[in-house]
């Protein structure tokens, strides 16, 4: 634990403390104020994402509904239509978003995200699978796409985090190995979707790419019940648990100076950001850049040396859903969210960069 | 001699071994007597045209293809101190995807030798546009900046390629043959047309390794030792985007070669570039060989891209040698 009681002369001093017995955590303004200002944002964007669509409705309106009233047809709308998708958008890109920043953060890599250590391309290869297989064979139909997808890839995606994070060990884990393996198991998971793809036929293979593209069409309440369980459990566990965050950045020597237990750190960390990044992946599919960029929005926006957890699940969160405002109105047919997640952030993120005025860390 | 000589003469003969396996071996099988006769005295008959007309210009493109991408994946991780960084990273390969795209969607080109132009220009804009964000902020282009900035334009790319794509069927249905990668199918005149950016990113490479040896030390060690970082940088992204934009224009996006290969390298030569760039090179040049001659026979008569047989055979191999080896950092 962080003591609060710092030498004067010491800038963090500033900041005012928050005790609880004998833990106590240091509130510093900006994070806190980014925080707060994102999420009224976020509670305005759900507002908004719910009044667009094929029947437009007023904000009155969907408070309104929200509360218990409106007409049946706004409650149909509200609740079975568009509330389930926002919500399924809002809580994967929150996973998403606080899996990349505890990856950033252990391995020291703003490249690290669980696109690149193995989490994501594992789902996708089990879920391609079903689809492909179950589709060819002709065997399973609704209940296989609805509930044996889903479940194919929260499997391939654990298994492959865990395989990598497994291959990595070697009387501990460490950053740079980890992700080297990452590489290597990416690639042929990466490789063995792309290769199921020309395998299939044509219809499946176009199933299957809207689902690597990461799509939150037709998502119901099934789908935001399993990730904002997980969540439920994962973002306190982390936010506890990532603490020690702040120490790992250093060396291992350093950091077992500080009084860390490396290795049991890293893992438990490690495994919470596997899971976070599978049961988001299973729910809407692999979306883009979520993962990599959220951390880094945050991170500069909140001016912190490291990507701050909450800050990373709030700006996942936004991130996706306005995603999937614009990739449901903008055409005639709806894009898949996973295509305009990289369109919005990424010149975002290039004008953070831009702006940046001190010299860019992980 | 020194043992990092002995080893880059090693690689030299294996070289040549998988050469001449990839001209004798195919899904097409030819006694060796009659590869013997397509080399030296080839009278036209249909043994001596599958030799000469499509083994040896795909072996030829292949050792190019692979030494561009090695020596380009071992630069690019050097400049962005980065293990992650794909030479793709600086934006190269969707830049060059997205102008092939465009190419189609806007002015129905159709022909794998048409696309070289586009997806050369492609990838030099997209690596432009990277360097100048990388090096807009404060302090000029650091490896996090220029990492960042590439990731972001690769992303941005990449969602107009697959809505463009996802919107257009002809467009996906021309796209997709680019977009697999490949060495075969291609006859020599790909690679006269991207032979001379190749050779001046070989170049440029040879001359950037001391540089780059100073830059892993750190910035200001290097500066304090004399180089000029902001030079050595420019050069190297120039390198870069030669070596990468070349491969890409003349064979397509083939992923994972330019990333481990430098890694493999880095293994047996410790962290002076003047080893890592060669021994990239001719390591690069045999897997890619290797693969494709492995991806020819597993599935005769048809045959496996070599992108797929890459990962396919190159990641077991990779993730072996690294649990294995202690590793040099970057």
């Amino acid at each position: 634990m962080t003591t609060a009681t710092k030498t004067p002369a010491s800038p963090a001093a500033k900041a005012p403390a928050l005790r609880l017995g004998a833990a106590s955590f240091r509130l510093r303004r900006r994070p806190l104020l980014v925080v707060a200002v994102s999420l009224v944002v976020l509670a305005a964007l759900l507002v908004v994402d719910i009044m667009i669509g094929d029947f437009p409705l007023t904000a009155a309106q969907v408070v309104d509904t929200l509360l218990g009233g409106g007409t049946r047809r706004d409650q149909f709308v509200v609740m079975e239509l568009r509330m389930p998708r926002a919500l399924t958008g809002l809580l994967v890109g929150g996973a998403l978003g606080l899996s990349g920043a505890i990856f950033q953060a252990i391995v020291r890599n703003p490249l690290a995200s669980p696109d690149i250590l193995g989490v994501t391309w594992g789902a996708g290869a089990g879920a391609v699978s079903v689809i492909t297989f179950a589709g060819s064979l002709g065997v399973v139909t609704g209940s296989a796409a609805s509930i044996g997808v889903p479940l194919a890839g929260l499997a391939g995606g654990l298994f492959a985090g865990l395989l990598v994070y497994a291959l990595a060990w070697r009387q501990g884990i460490e950053g740079f190995r980890m992700v080297l393996v990452g590489i290597g198991i990416t690639a042929v998971a990466g490789n063995f979707t792309h290769y199921l793809l020309t395998v299939g036929d044509v219809q499946d293979a176009g199933r299957a790419m809207v689902w690597i593209t990461g799509s939150l069409n037709g998502r119901g309440w099934e789908h935001v019940v399993p990730v904002a369980l997980a969540l439920a459990v994962l973002v306190p566990v982390a936010l506890i648990g990532g603490h020690v965050l702040g120490a790992l950045q250093f060396d291992d020597q350093t950091s077992r100076g500080l009084g860390i237990r490396v290795n049991v750190a890293r893992s438990f960390l490690i495994v919470v950001a596997i899971v976070l990044a599978s049961v988001a992946t299973a729910a809407a599919g692999p979306i883009a850049f979520v993962a990599l960029a959220s951390p880094q929005i945050a991170l500069r926006l909140s001016g912190t040396a490291q990507p701050p957890l909450f800050g990373s699940v709030v700006i996942g969160g936004a991130l996706v859903m306005l995603s999937d405002l614009v990739a449901r109105t903008i055409y005639r047919t709806e894009l898949p969210v996973g295509v305009v997640t990289a369109v919005l952030g990424a010149p975002y993120l290039m004008f953070l960069l831009i702006r940046s005025r001190r010299e860019a860390r992980v | 001699m020194g043992r990092r000589s002995l080893g880059l003469l090693f690689l030299l003969v294996v070289l040549v071994a998988v050469c001449l396996a990839s001209i004798a071996i195919g899904s097409k099988e030819i006694p060796l007597s009659g590869v013997w006769h397509g080399l030296f005295t080839p009278t036209g008959a249909e043994d001596d045209v599958v030799i000469r007309e499509l083994r040896i210009p795909r072996t030829v493109l292949g050792i190019a293809v692979g030494i561009a991408l090695g020596v380009g994946g071992a630069l690019m991780q050097g400049h962005t101190r980065n293990p992650l960084a794909d030479p793709g990273i600086l934006g190269v390969t969707h830049g060059a995807a997205l102008a092939v795209v465009l190419s189609i969607f806007l002015l129905g080109v159709n022909s794998l030798v048409g696309y070289i132009w586009f997806a050369f220009a492609g990838a030099m804009i997209a690596s432009v546009l990277v360097f100048l964000l990388g090096s807009a902020g404060r302090g000029g282009p650091s490896p996090v900046t220029l990492a960042l900035a590439g990731a972001a334009v690769s992303a941005l790319m990449n969602g107009l390629v697959s809505a463009i794509v996802l919107l257009d069927q002809q467009s996906l249905d021309a796209f997709r043959f680019w977009q697999v990668g490949a060495i075969a199918g291609r006859d020599l005149t790909v690679l006269t047309q991207v032979a001379p950016f190749l050779f001046a990113g070989l170049v440029i490479a040879a001359f950037n390794a001391p540089g780059l040896n100073a830059m892993s030390l750190g910035e200001d060690v290097a500066k304090s030792l004399g180089v000029d970082t902001g030079k050595t940088r420019t050069l190297g992204i120039l390198a870069i985007t030669l070596l990468v934009g070349g491969a890409v224009a003349a064979c397509g996006p083939i992923g994972f070669l330019g990333l481990v290969v430098p890694h493999v390298a880095r293994a047996f030569t410790g962290p002076d570039y003047r080893w890592i760039l060669p021994y990239s090179a001719l390591l690069g040049a045999i897997l890619i060989l290797f693969a494709d001659i492995v991806g020819r026979v597993v599935a005769r008569p048809s045959e496996v891209e070599v992108g797929v047989m890459l990962a396919l055979i190159g990641a077991p191999f990779f993730i072996f040698l690294v649990r294995r080896k202690k590793l040099v950092k970057i």
